[in-house]
C-alpha cells in the first residue's frame, strides 16, 4: 500500500515487532541504525524501549542532530510509550538532564500510570477506527497538552481521562503498545498519512 | 491477572512479557548501591539488578546468599528510572512475595543465590510481577516458561569474567530448538520427554523456532565482544554481572558495552568502543571453580 521506505529506530526496544506490523501492511521496512539510514526515510516509528537509554544511543550514533532537523522539516513520526517520551514537549519524573524532540505539544510523566505491577491491559475507543486492544507497560501519562495537539483516544484509569493517542501535524504519540497486539489499526492510520 | 474497577487487567503474560519485550536489544546491569545504579543508568542500562554483593565478591566470600535488604534495593529505586530487578532464591516463593511487595519491576530466581529449595522452583503464575529464570538447555528453559517465568537467560558462569559457559548454553539452547523445528511430529512426544519439558511448550517450540518468550544472555560477559558474541549468537539482550563495576574504569566500559549491544553487527562500532577500555575483570578459569552455580536449578 506504501512504496516509500518506512523506518523504524532500532537502537533499543520492540523493534522487530513494529517492523512485523509495518511489513504485514506491505510497506517496506528499514531498521534504522545510522544517519544514512535515518536520511533515507519518507517515516519513522520509534519504538518502546527504555527512554534513557534510546536518547543516549541516538546521541553516541550522531542521529540526534539529523532526527531533529527532518523532525522538524515535518518527517511522519510515530512514537509508542518511549518513543512518544523522546516526542514530548517536557517530561515529568524524567532524570535532570532527560530531553525530548518537542515534536507534540505534550507534557508527560513517565511511569505515569506505575511501575511494572501496575502496567495493564485495556480496551481503547480511537476517534474514527473504534476499540482497540491497548496494553500499557510502564507506560508514561499525558498531564497537560496545547490546543495545537488532536486527542485521538483517551483513558480514564481512575483519575479522569487521560490522552492515550495523539497527533499533531506528521507526529503520532502513543502511551501504549499497539504493536504488540494482532490489531494494526493504528500502524494503518500513521502510513497513511506518509 | 486481576480485573480493576475500569475493566482493565494487570498481570496478564502480555503485560509480563511486554516488559521484557521492551528491554530488547539493552544492557541489564548489576549495581549494589544507588551511586552504582547512576553510573548504569547515565550510561544507558535499560535496567538495573538490585543486590548486595556481584556474583565474584558471593563467590570469593562464601556462605549463604540472599534476597537484598528492603532498604537497599528502595534507594536504588528512588535513584533511578529505569526498571528495577531484584534476585529471589531458588523456590523462596516469600522472598519473592517480599520483592512484589517492594514493586521491584522483574524478580529473578536466580541460581547465584543459594537456593532454598532442591526440588521445587517458584510457582510464578501466582505472582503480578514477572520472573525471569536462567537455563543451561531447552528442557530448563521450558520448565521454567512452564512455572511463569516471561523471560528467559542463558545462565553462563556467573563471576567469572568468562564467556565460554554463555556460548554453551546459548549454543545448546539455539541447536535443541532446531532440533524441534525438523523433527517429524511423531517424535516430539519422545523428544519431550527426553527434555523433560512440558509438551505443550515443546509443540509450540516445533512450530516456532523459538522460545515463547525472550531469550537474554547472562554469565560472564565482560567486553563489548563478549557482548556482541553473545548477540550474534540469538540472545536479545544481556545481563552483566561483575564485568562492569569490576572491571578498571567502570562508567567507560559499561557505556562501551550500551554501544556494543546495539551495534553488535557492526564490527567497526565495537572495535571503536572497545579500544583503550583499561582492563577488564580479571576472570577466572571456569576448570578452577570449587562452586560451578550453573549447575543449581532443576
Amino acid at each position: 500500500m506504501v512504496a516509500a521506505s518506512v523506518g523504524v529506530l532500532a537502537l533499543q526496544g520492540d523493534v522487530r515487532e513494529h517492523v512485523a506490523v509495518l511489513t504485514g501492511l506491505g510497506a517496506e521496512v528499514i531498521a534504522v541504525r545510522t544517519e544514512q539510514q535515518l536520511a533515507a526515510v519518507a517515516g519513522l516509528v520509534i519504538p518502546g524501549g527504555e527512554s534513557t537509554t534510546i536518547a543516549r544511543l541516538l546521541e553516541t550514533s550522531g542521529m540526534r542532530a539529523l532526527l531533529g532537523e527532518r523532525l522538524r522539516d515535518g518527517l511522519p513520526v510515530l512514537g509508542t510509550c518511549a518513543g512518544l517520551i523522546l516526542l514530548s514537549r517536557s517530561i515529568v519524573d524524567g532524570r535532570d538532564d532527560q530531553w525530548s524532540f518537542a515534536t507534540i505539544d505534550v507534557d508527560v510523566r513517565r511511569n505515569g500510570f506505575g511501575r511494572q505491577i501496575a502496567s495493564f491491559e485495556t480496551t481503547v475507543d480511537v476517534d474514527g477506527v473504534g476499540e482497540v486492544p491497548g496494553v500499557f507497560i510502564r507506560a508514561p501519562k499525558i498531564e497537560s497538552w496545547s490546543e495545537s495537539v488532536t486527542v485521538l483516544a483517551t483513558h480514564d484509569h481512575g483519575t479522569g481521562p487521560t490522552p492515550v493517542l495523539v497527533r499533531q501535524g506528521a507526529a503520532w504519540g502513543c502511551s501504549f503498545h499497539p504493536e504488540l497486539t494482532n490489531n494494526s489499526a493504528i500502524h494503518e492510520l500513521f502510513l497513511a498519512t506518509i | 491477572m486481576t480485573l480493576s474497577s475500569d475493566s482493565s487487567v494487570v498481570g496478564s503474560a502480555r503485560v509480563k512479557r511486554g516488559l521484557a519485550d521492551m528491554l530488547r536489544g539493552g544492557v541489564i546491569m548489576d549495581v549494589v548501591n544507588p551511586e552504582q545504579a547512576k553510573v548504569a543508568e547515565d550510561a544507558g542500562a535499560v535496567a538495573v539488578m538490585a543486590l548486595e554483593r556481584v556474583p565474584s565478591d558471593i563467590r570469593r566470600d562464601g556462605g549463604v546468599a540472599r534476597m537484598s535488604d528492603p532498604q537497599m534495593i528502595q534507594e536504588i529505586q528512588a535513584t533511578v528510572t529505569i526498571p528495577v530487578m531484584a534476585k529471589a532464591r531458588i523456590g523462596h516463593f516469600a522472598e519473592a512475595q517480599i520483592l512484589q511487595a517492594l514493586d521491584v519491576d522483574y524478580i529473578d530466581e536466580s541460581e547465584v543465590l543459594t537456593p532454598a529449595d532442591e526440588e521445587n522452583h517458584i510457582d510464578k503464575w501466582g505472582f503480578t510481577v514477572p520472573f525471569v529464570c536462567g537455563a543451561t538447555n531447552l528442557g530448563e528453559a521450558l520448565r521454567r516458561i512452564g512455572e511463569g517465568a516471561c523471560l528467559i537467560r542463558s545462565k553462563g558462569e556467573a563471576g567469572t569474567g568468562n564467556v565460554v559457559e554463555a556460548v554453551r548454553h546459548l549454543r545448546t539452547i539455539n541447536a535443541q530448538m532446531r532440533r524441534l523445528a525438523s523433527a517429524d511430529e511423531a517424535e516430539l512426544y519422545r523428544l519431550a520427554k527426553d527434555l523433560q519439558a512440558p509438551l505443550p511448550l515443546v509443540l509450540e517450540v516445533a512450530q516456532t523456532g523459538a522460545l515463547p518468550v525472550p531469550m537474554f544472555c547472562a554469565g560472564g560477559i565482560s567486553t563489548p565482544a563478549d557482548a556482541s558474541l553473545v548477540m550474534q549468537l540469538g540472545a536479545q539482550a544481556v545481563f552483566v554481572g561483575s564485568g562492569i563495576f569490576k572491571s578498571e574504569d567502570p562508567e567507560r566500559m559499561a557505556r562501551a558495552i550500551v554501544e556494543a549491544t546495539t551495534h553488535f553487527q557492526d564490527a567497526a562500532v565495537v572495535a571503536k568502543v572497545s579500544t583503550g577500555l583499561g582492563a577488564a575483570m580479571r576472570g577466572a578459569e571456569v576448570a578452577t571453580l570449587e562452586q560451578r552455580l550453573a549447575e543449581r536449578g532443576w
